[in-house]
Parts: structure tokens; C-alpha cells; sequence
């Protein structure tokens, strides 16, 4: 499951206690991923081959529509047929103090101390697409270390949640009799994400008007996968209500991505988006850290002020210098310590 | 008086100052002079804002009374809106009732504490139990571990409630508890020992808290979702107005919000928006408000600052007043009372130099009786480090004892009332309150507001900002950001609860369990799985279940399997 | 790019339901500049120190004021060395004397913080600790 490859020793210590299933390794090495600490990119690499088994739903919607109440109980009904679960909830990091308050685990605490779980809670770190920075490299070391669902639990407000249709082969959106309003400003961005529709707390007046509604604005959508008609499932999670019916809608649409290659399709489309991500990444440390970018810049500001110099020449002057740099290419295996 | 011929204008043309001619524009002209003068003074660079954080002027005048109708607005005690007091006589009458809220360890050694504080002049008694009870676990639960006796009293069913109340005669004192999630049980529990004493329901005085929403927005005791903590609710104050009439079955607590880091005016506004929705839940269960309301009691805070928590209760009679009558319809003038018992500040005593905490208490105990309250417990300067000494509660009765006899305040009725400053506070806070009410409203009810986190989120900005207030030194606490001392050494003794307690109190719970007719308890536990199911009133089948010696646990766990559980939401 | 937060968790283990101050805590936490995973109330030892362990969190912060200290935190301190978290912090605050700090400090427990502590304190406490400690590389038990 786990790859081999020259490591550092560290790389090796934390890949060996992964292979035994040690779950406080498991932990570690996400915090090395959430840190793109040195070594992460490596463990990846080391660890990409166990991909390609677990099945990746995102859960998202806007705040107190039940969306770790909905998880917890989807969480614990693939328990029940046997499926390791991870649980990746993000919540937004301080754009001011870069700290961040993540509170989603009060709301799965049936899930705790069962070892077939294991959740990790994330802050956003400045992404803003409704993901943590790292929320998808996070997914892959949680799937090669052997779980079978790997869901993804984010506030989504209809706006930014194109992350989540990445990161996800199936997307589930949850709303509430409350967000019935709302469903009319949110729907361009919720609409088109949405694989399965939830509405939650469907025990509460304006569940029907909600779900008329969300057919109505269905039918008027274009949709990515014309294929698919997203169904709207009614549960009350916080009693168990309607998590059969929608743990079913989850089975089918993975059966119809299976079946019409759209599976495939995503899984292509991710590992592009990650090819991307690092080559983009790795110029970004390349030009702005390794090749004294920053530094240029800023001693470039003083003479864009007085004149002296441009946005557009400055730049140049950075690209000039990166040119001059050490290359670009640094293959993972290849990295030392501290790099 | 002559009128006065007034002219804008001279002859040539030029505005003419002149001397006003009403009392109201005299006024004016002085403020506004008096303004000029201050504005030109050096001020101290700290907030002048009050203990809520609440912007205060540097004076007030009868400027700022034009809206308040003396007559309809303050009045006169004892007559409608009751803003100076629910009684005519008020102390003169007969003094707040002095009541030390107790309990520690096992039913037995609280008993010998009842004891002591009565013999001292206490008139009431008021029952602290520990965290297990309080949360319905039985002594020997493993969540009860650590906890037993530790906070309160550990009582598990009614032979620890005999032994609480042994020797005491129920029907000659008032008895408050301080539980709320299983509420319903110690009301049981208190009925069937006065039975076994030979006092009938009727005959009972006291108060329960049972005030459940409040546990959701601060307290976080609850045992079941809100909706059948409500049921239950309704079914005390719809059995008490049958057969105990001098029972308050809820005591609707805003102490508790003001712990958690509520302001002033959350304090209040929460506190009476919770009380609307026990009006409306028992009108919705077909109750006559007229029949329950009388039996309605509040809870509040007393903090540093005397003038907001005097506002505080006269604006609380004042809006309940109001709403009883108007909003839902209350005839009887008992309805509209807004009676309360008042608890010093927790939150606001200190670890460093403890002794002065028998200042702030003394402060707020002296704001509580110049609002009017019906009760009053004054906390221990040792409550910061463990549960109060014997010495350290006999202080702080004497406190109240000092402020009723020596102070001169229990003399006058209402003594602030006509203070510029604190009928403008009164009217600002109902105002303010009024404001709360439209927002909770807004959001579906106070139910509504607690599902969401909207109260939860209020006192967690509000705690947060008067903490950032002390660490920026904007706020002064002696002792914690100012006039430390270093080296400061602790100097009073503390309360330790002996662990073996525990253990004793884990042996008596299990054996009681063998010893009981267990026949007996099983049909009484099967008859209120029924009640439940067929959604009846549960107080009796509950004081059966009490009777045939169920523990609370038991009940509890019988409840939870009907009603469920609650998580509350997070906030952040 | 590499960014090392600290990660804390912020609990209240046992059956009181006094949050104002962990809340207050983890609100200044966050502040300033960490991560805090709030676990909500009536925590057993056991949900803390798992939680802990997947959050991989540097500190373990605990606020109890019922009294019950001295049963809870030696047992968070042992299923902490049950699971080699040799390098986690468990500090916290509450209604806790002096002795019953000075004893718990001697198990291995780390400052205990009592009411009216200014939560500048607290958060220089943990970053001095961290820096202490140094970097979370490998896993050394």
C-alpha cells in the first residue's frame, strides 16, 4: 500500500509506523501535510499508490443546517456495514491572526472512540474556496492509510464551494426550512454543486415549501452531468431520521459515476488539479523564497514610489533573477532534510 | 406665574439671548453650560462605562426623564407597573428572607449544616446538590466519579432526602433547590418526605429552579431536548396550582446568564424572554394564566455596579408587569408580580486577596436590597478557592444582617427611586430590553434562539470583551490588574471534601437497590414509561416512582430512553 | 509556505457546565494566532485524550471548576503516557488550590491557572512551552 522510496530517516520512521496502522503516526503526518512541513511531499509520493479505493463525499452548506449532526450519523451508519471512516472538517482560519476556533467535533462525539473513525479538524489557513489548504493531499493519506469513505465537512453559503466538487466524487448539500429564503440567493452556487440535496430538519414548518422550491429551481439549472438528477433526501439528523434514504441517494450516485465513467472523469480531473497545485506551489516557493523574489520586491516598492521602476519592470526583474536560480526541479525522492 | 412675552429676534434683527422662561428650558440652559464648563476639564484615562460596559454620562438630569411619566411610568409601590416594588409595605413589613444557599458531602452532614445556619437567624434553607444529581446520575454512575458530594449534596433518592431534611419541620420552613434538568423528581422527593413528616402539599413553601432554558443559554445542565423539558415544566406548574399553592414550581434565573458573561440588560432581557415562554407554553396547554402566573418567581445577579442592577430589577417589574398584562391577558394583580430572590456575583470575586471579596459582596448585597428583593444569599469570600468555609458563610449572613439593621436602607421603600440617573437607566433598560425581545422574536422564539446558538454567542462576546477590558487595564479590578500584591500568600483555610464520601455515598445507593421492594418499583417505573408515552401529566406516576424508592438516576435514564438527549450547537 | 500553528485543545472534562472561561481561553487562543479544537462539555478523560491524539494537538487545556480535579486530571496525565503523547502540554485552569496544584504539578501536569488570570498569561505560557519543546517532527515514543 505504501510506496518506497530514498527518504530521510524521519520520512522512513513515520512511513513504517503508517504500514502498521498507528493511528498517533496518522496524526502526525497530517500535521506535516497541514504544515507542508519538509518531508510532506515525500510522504505522498511514498503513499500514492494505496489511492484509488476509498470513496470521497463532501458535506457542505450554510452554518447550523446540521451538517456534523448529518455527518456523525452518516459516519455511524457505514459503520454498521463495516466501512472505515475519516471525517476532514474545515473551518475558517482568522484572516487577521491566522488562528482559527474549530468546534465541529462537539457535534460528532458518537464517533470518538470508535477506531474505525478518525476525524481531524482543519482551519481553512487561507484558502478560500471552502477547504483547508491542504485539504486534499490531507484525503489521499487518509484513504492510503485504509479508510473506505473519506468525507469532506465545510460551511459552503453557495458563493465559493467549487473546492468541493474537486475534492469530492459526490457532494452533498445541506439545507434547512430556515435557509428556504436563502435557497433564491444561494441557489447559483449550491445548485450546480449539488450531487444530493439534503434538507435537514425537515420536521420543522416550511421543510415542503423548501423542497418545492429546490425542484422548481432544479429543473431550470444546467448542470455539469446532465445524466444525473440530484434527489432531495428529508431527514431530521439529530433523531436518525433519513440517513438510510440518503446513505441509498450516496450509493446510487456513485453507481451512475461508476457506471458513466464520470468517476474516472474526477479522478483524472483531481490528479491534474494536483499536478497544477504543485507545479504552481513549487514556483511560487521557487520565485518568491529560493530565488530572493520577496526580497526584490521589496526593495522594489521605494523605487516604484519615486518613479524609478514599474510593477511591470519590476517583475521582469524577478523573473530575470529566478532565471539565474537554482533549477526548478526537485524530485521528491531527491529532497534532503531542510529543504 | 406671569407669562412671559418671548421674542426671537430684537429690533435690529439679532437673535436675543434671554432668560428662558419654563422650568424645563432653565434647565436646559444650565446643562448646557454645565456642559461647556466639563468639556474643558482633564478627565481619567479609563472607560467611564458601567460593569456592563454600558456608556454612561457624567450626569444625569430631568432632561433625561422627558419620556417617563412619573405617575405611569414609576408610581407607587405595591400598584401597577410596580417599578418601586411588589408590595405596599415591603420591608417595613417584613425583611428579605436571608437564605445561605448549602450543601456539601453526604444528606447527613448538610443536615448538621441546616442546623447551624438556622440556629444562626437564617430563615430559609437552600439546597446546593452536586453535579451528579444535578445532571441525574446516581452516585455510583462512572460519570459521578470525582464528583460525589464535591459541589452539593449528593441525594440519590428518598432515603437521602430523609436524611437531609431530618428534623426539620417542613411546613414551619421555606426551601429553595437549585436543580433544574430533573426538577420534577425533587419535587416528588419533597412532597413524599413532608408526607412522611404528616405536612400536606398545601402546606409547603419554597422554590424549585426548574428553569430550563436558561441551561441551555448558560448553564448547559439539561437532560433532554427542549421540547420535552417544557412538557414537564408546564405539568409542575399545572400540579403545584392544584395541590401546592405556596409552592413556586420555577424560578426563572437570570443569575446564571450574568455568570456566564452576560451584560446587565442581556441579563434581564434573556431572563424575561424565557419567562414569556413558560407563559406561552402553559396558555398553549390549556392552563388560565391567572391560575399559574401568581406561582412565577425570578432569580437574579447582583453585581458591582449598585445603579444598573437597581435599574435592572426595576425595569424587570416593570416589563413582566406590562407584558403579563397586556400581552397575555393576566387579571389577577398576583400575576403580574415580578418577585425574585438575588444572589451576589460569583464571577465577580477574586482569587488574589480574597478578603476582599467580603466588599463586593456587601456592595451587591446592598444593590439587591435598595431593588427589592424578596431574598437574598450573599456569597462567601472563599468561593474562588473551594466550597465556603463555616466562618466564611457566617460572614456573609452577617452582611445581610448588617445592611438590614445597621445601613438604614430597609427603612424607605425603593430608596433610589427619582434618581435622575437611575430612572434614566430603568427606561433605557426596558428599552433596551424591548429591543432584545423583537430580535428573539425574529428569530422563531427563545427555542429557536437557543437551536441556533444566538444566546450562546451574545454571552460569549460579551464575556470576552470584559475580559479584554481587565487585560488592557480599560476595567479595574483590585487586586487582579491593579494594587497587587506579590508574594500574596493565602491565608484562609479551605473546605476539603473527605473522598470517602464517595465511596459511602456509592455503597448506600447500591444498597438501597438490593433492599427495596423491587416489585413495587418496577410497576411504578412501568406506569411511568406509560405516562410518558401517552403524554400525561408525570407528577404523579413520578412521586410513585419516588415512593417505591426509584433512584434519581433511574428516572432519569427511563426519561432519557423516552425523550433522548440534546448536544448543544457550537457557537464559534 | 511551511507554517507551524499550535494546535490546542480546549475542554471541559466532568459534569459542570461552567464554559464562560474555556470559551474566554479558547476565544484568546485563537487570537492568538492557534488553532483550538473545542471539545464542548461532560468530556470523559478517555474522548479528550483520543481527540487529542487525532487533532495531534501540541496542548491539552482543561477548565474544570467542580471540584473534581484531582480524580480528572491524573487520569488525562495517565491514558496521555498510555499513548506516548510525550510531547503534549496538559495544562488548564478551575477552581484549584494551591496544594492541589503543587501536587498535580509534581505528576507531571503543567501550570494551572486560577480565576482572574489575565489570558495574556495563559497565552505566553503555552507559546514559551512550545518553544521549549521545539518543532513536532517525528514521533519519538
Amino acid at each position: 500500500m505504501i510506496a518506497s522510496a530514498s527518504r530521510t530517516p524521519e520520512v522512513a520512521g513515520l512511513l513504517e509506523r503508517l504500514v502498521r496502522g498507528d493511528r498517533r503516526a496518522l496524526a502526525r503526518a497530517l500535521t506535516w501535510i497541514e504544515d507542508q512541513q519538509p518531508g510532506f511531499e515525500q510522504l505522498l509520493h511514498a503513499t500514492h499508490a494505496g489511492l484509488g479505493r476509498a470513496f470521497r463525499v463532501g458535506v457542505t452548506g450554510p452554518p447550523g443546517a446540521g451538517k456534523s449532526t448529518l455527518t456523525e450519523k452518516f459516519a455511524l451508519l457505514c459503520r454498521r456495514r463495516d466501512q472505515k471512516v475519516a471525517v476532514l472538517a474545515v473551518d475558517p482560519s482568522s484572516p487577521f491572526t491566522g488562528g482559527a476556533l474549530l468546534g465541529d467535533r462537539i457535534r460528532m462525539q458518537d464517533l470518538t472512540l470508535d477506531d474505525g473513525v478518525f476525524i481531524r479538524s482543519m482551519a481553512s489557513r487561507g484558502r478560500l474556496g471552502g477547504l483547508a489548504t491542504t485539504s486534499l493531499e490531507a484525503a489521499d493519506l487518509l484513504e492510503a492509510f485504509g479508510f473506505d469513505i473519506v468525507i469532506h465537512e465545510t460551511v459552503g453559503v453557495g458563493q465559493t464551494e467549487r473546492d468541493i466538487v474537486s475534492a469530492a466524487d459526490t457532494t452533498v448539500v445541506v439545507l434547512v426550512p430556515e435557509s428556504g429564503d436563502a435557497v433564491q440567493t444561494m441557489k447559483a452556487g449550491l445548485m450546480e454543486i449539488a450531487d444530493v440535496f439534503v434538507v435537514n430538519k425537515a420536521d420543522r414548518p416550511g421543510a415542503e415549501n423548501l423542497e418545492q422550491a429546490l425542484t422548481a429551481t432544479l429543473g431550470l439549472r444546467p448542470r455539469a452531468d446532465r445524466e444525473w438528477n440530484p434527489p432531495i433526501v428529508r431527514t431530521v439528523a439529530v433523531e436518525g431520521e433519513g440517513i438510510e434514504e440518503l446513505a441509498a441517494a450516496i450509493d446510487a450516485h456513485r453507481t451512475h459515476c461508476q457506471e458513466s465513467g464520470v468517476l474516472i472523469a474526477k479522478q483524472r480531473a483531481r490528479s491534474a488539479e494536483r499536478v497544477r497545485d504543485l507545479v504552481a506551489r513549487r514556483i511560487d516557493v521557487h520565485v518568491w523564497e529560493r530565488s530572493g523574489g520577496e526580497k526584490i520586491l521589496e526593495q522594489a516598492l521605494e523605487r516604484i514610489r519615486d518613479g524609478d521602476a514599474t510593477p511591470y519592470s519590476v517583475a521582469d526583474e524577478i523573473l530575470a533573477a529566478v532565471g539565474s536560480g537554482p533549477g526548478l526541479v526537485r524530485p521528491v525522492t531527491e529532497q534532503e532534510e531542510g529543504t | 406665574m406671569t407669562p412671559t412675552v418671548r421674542k426671537d429676534r430684537g429690533d435690529d434683527g439679532r437673535p436675543i439671548v434671554q432668560e428662558a422662561s419654563t422650568r424645563e428650558e432653565r434647565m436646559a440652559a444650565r446643562v448646557a453650560a454645565w456642559r461647556d464648563r466639563w468639556d474643558r476639564q482633564s478627565k481619567r484615562d479609563i472607560d467611564f462605562t458601567s460593569t456592563s460596559s454600558m456608556e454612561v454620562a457624567p450626569i444625569y438630569t430631568p432632561l433625561d426623564l422627558a419620556d417617563n411619566d412619573p405617575v405611569d411610568d414609576i408610581g407607587v409601590p405595591g400598584e401597577y407597573p410596580y417599578t418601586r416594588g411588589v408590595y405596599d409595605s415591603m420591608y417595613r413589613t417584613r425583611l428579605w428572607t436571608m437564605r445561605q444557599f448549602a450543601g456539601f458531602a453526604t444528606a447527613e452532614e448538610t443536615n448538621e449544616r441546616y442546623h447551624f445556619l438556622l440556629d444562626h437567624g437564617q430563615t430559609g434553607l437552600s439546597v446546593a446538590f452536586d453535579l451528579p444529581t444535578l445532571m441525574g446520575y446516581d452516585s455510583d454512575h462512572p460519570m459521578s466519579e470525582g464528583e460525589v458530594g464535591v459541589c452539593g449534596v449528593a441525594i440519590d433518592s428518598l432515603a437521602d432526602m430523609e436524611t437531609l431534611f431530618r428534623g426539620i419541620p417542613l411546613d414551619q420552613v421555606s426551601t429553595s433547590m437549585t436543580i433544574n434538568g430533573p426538577a420534577i423528581i425533587f419535587l416528588a422527593l419533597y412532597v413524599a418526605v413532608a408526607e412522611e413528616q404528616g405536612v400536606p402539599p398545601d402546606k409547603l413553601r419554597g422554590t424549585l429552579q426548574t428553569d430550563i432554558l436558561k441551561e441551555y443559554i448558560a448553564q448547559k445542565e439539561w437532560l433532554f431536548p427542549p421540547e420535552p423539558h417544557l412538557k414537564i415544566i408546564v405539568d409542575m406548574m399545572a400540579w403545584c396550582a392544584d395541590h401546592a399553592p405556596k409552592w413556586h414550581p420555577i424560578s426563572i434565573s437570570g443569575y446564571h446568564i450574568r455568570e456566564a458573561g452576560s451584560t446587565a440588560v442581556q441579563e434581564l432581557a434573556f431572563t424575561l424572554a424565557d419567562g414569556f415562554t413558560y407563559v406561552e407554553e402553559g396558555i398553549r396547554a390549556g392552563l388560565d394564566v391567572d391560575h399559574f402566573a401568581p406561582r412565577l418567581s425570578f432569580f437574579w445577579n447582583a453585581h458591582n455596579d449598585i445603579f444598573e442592577e437597581v435599574a435592572k430589577y426595576r425595569a424587570a417589574r416593570r416589563i413582566w408587569a406590562r407584558h403579563m398584562k397586556e400581552r397575555y391577558g393576566a387579571k389577577e394583580p398576583r400575576s403580574l408580580l415580578m418577585r425574585f430572590h438575588t444572589q451576589t456575583a460569583g464571577c465577580s470575586l477574586t482569587e488574589q486577596q480574597p478578603e476582599n471579596n467580603i466588599v463586593r459582596t456587601a456592595i451587591q448585597a446592598l444593590a439587591g436590597v435598595m431593588g427589592g428583593t424578596q431574598s437574598l444569599h450573599t456569597n462567601s469570600m472563599d468561593e474562588t478557592y473551594a466550597l465556603p468555609t463555616e466562618k466564611a458563610v457566617k460572614i456573609a449572613l452577617r452582611t445581610q444582617q448588617v445592611i438590614a439593621y445597621e445601613s438604614g436602607v430597609a427603612n424607605v421603600i425603593d430608596p433610589l427611586g427619582g434618581s435622575y440617573y437611575v430612572e434614566a437607566l430603568t427606561d433605557r433598560m426596558e428599552t433596551e430590553a424591548e429591543t432584545y425581545f423583537r430580535q428573539i422574536e425574529g428569530l422563531g422564539g427563545v427555542v429557536a434562539g437557543i437551536e441556533e446558538g444566538f444566546f450562546q454567542r451574545e454571552l460569549a462576546s460579551a464575556a470576552s470583551r470584559y475580559q479584554e477590558e481587565i487585560d488592557a487595564r480599560r476595567r479595574v479590578i483590585v487586586g487582579v490588574n491593579e494594587f497587587i500584591e506579590q508574594d500574596e500568600r493565602l491565608e484562609i483555610p479551605i473546605l476539603r471534601i473527605d473522598p470517602r464520601y464517595e465511596r459511602e455515598q456509592c455503597d448506600r445507593v447500591k444498597e438501597l437497590r438490593a433492599k427495596r421492594d423491587n416489585a413495587k418499583y418496577q410497576t411504578a417505573m412501568a406506569e411511568l414509561r406509560q405516562a410518558i408515552q401517552d403524554e400525561r401529566n408525570l407528577m404523579q406516576p413520578v412521586l410513585d416512582a419516588v415512593r417505591s424508592y426509584a433512584t434519581v438516576g433511574e428516572i432519569v435514564e427511563l426519561m432519557r430512553d423516552e425523550y433522548g438527549t440534546w448536544r448543544e450547537p457550537s457557537i464559534f | 509556505m511551511t507554517e507551524q500553528k499550535i494546535r490546542v485543545l480546549v475542554g471541559k472534562p466532568g459534569l459542570d457546565g461552567h464554559d464562560r472561561g474555556a470559551k474566554v481561553v479558547a476565544a484568546a487562543l485563537r487570537d492568538a494566532g492557534m488553532e483550538v479544537v473545542y471539545t464542548g462539555l461532560h468530556q470523559t478523560p478517555e474522548r479528550i485524550v483520543e481527540t487529542a491524539l487525532q487533532e495531534d494537538v501540541d496542548v491539552i487545556a482543561l477548565s474544570i471548576l467542580s471540584g473534581a480535579h484531582m480524580t480528572l486530571l491524573p487520569r488525562v496525565l495517565e491514558l496521555m503516557r498510555e499513548a506516548g503523547m510525550n510531547d503534549v502540554l496538559l495544562t488548564g485552569g478551575g477552581i484549584i488550590s494551591k496544594d492541589d496544584m503543587q501536587a498535580l504539578a509534581e505528576m507531571g501536569v503543567g501550570q494551572l491557572f486560577g480565576p482572574g488570570t489575565a489570558t495574556g498569561e495563559i497565552v505566553e505560557y503555552i507559546e514559551n512551552w512550545v518553544d521549549n519543546r521545539g518543532a513536532k517532527v517525528g514521533i519519538t515514543s
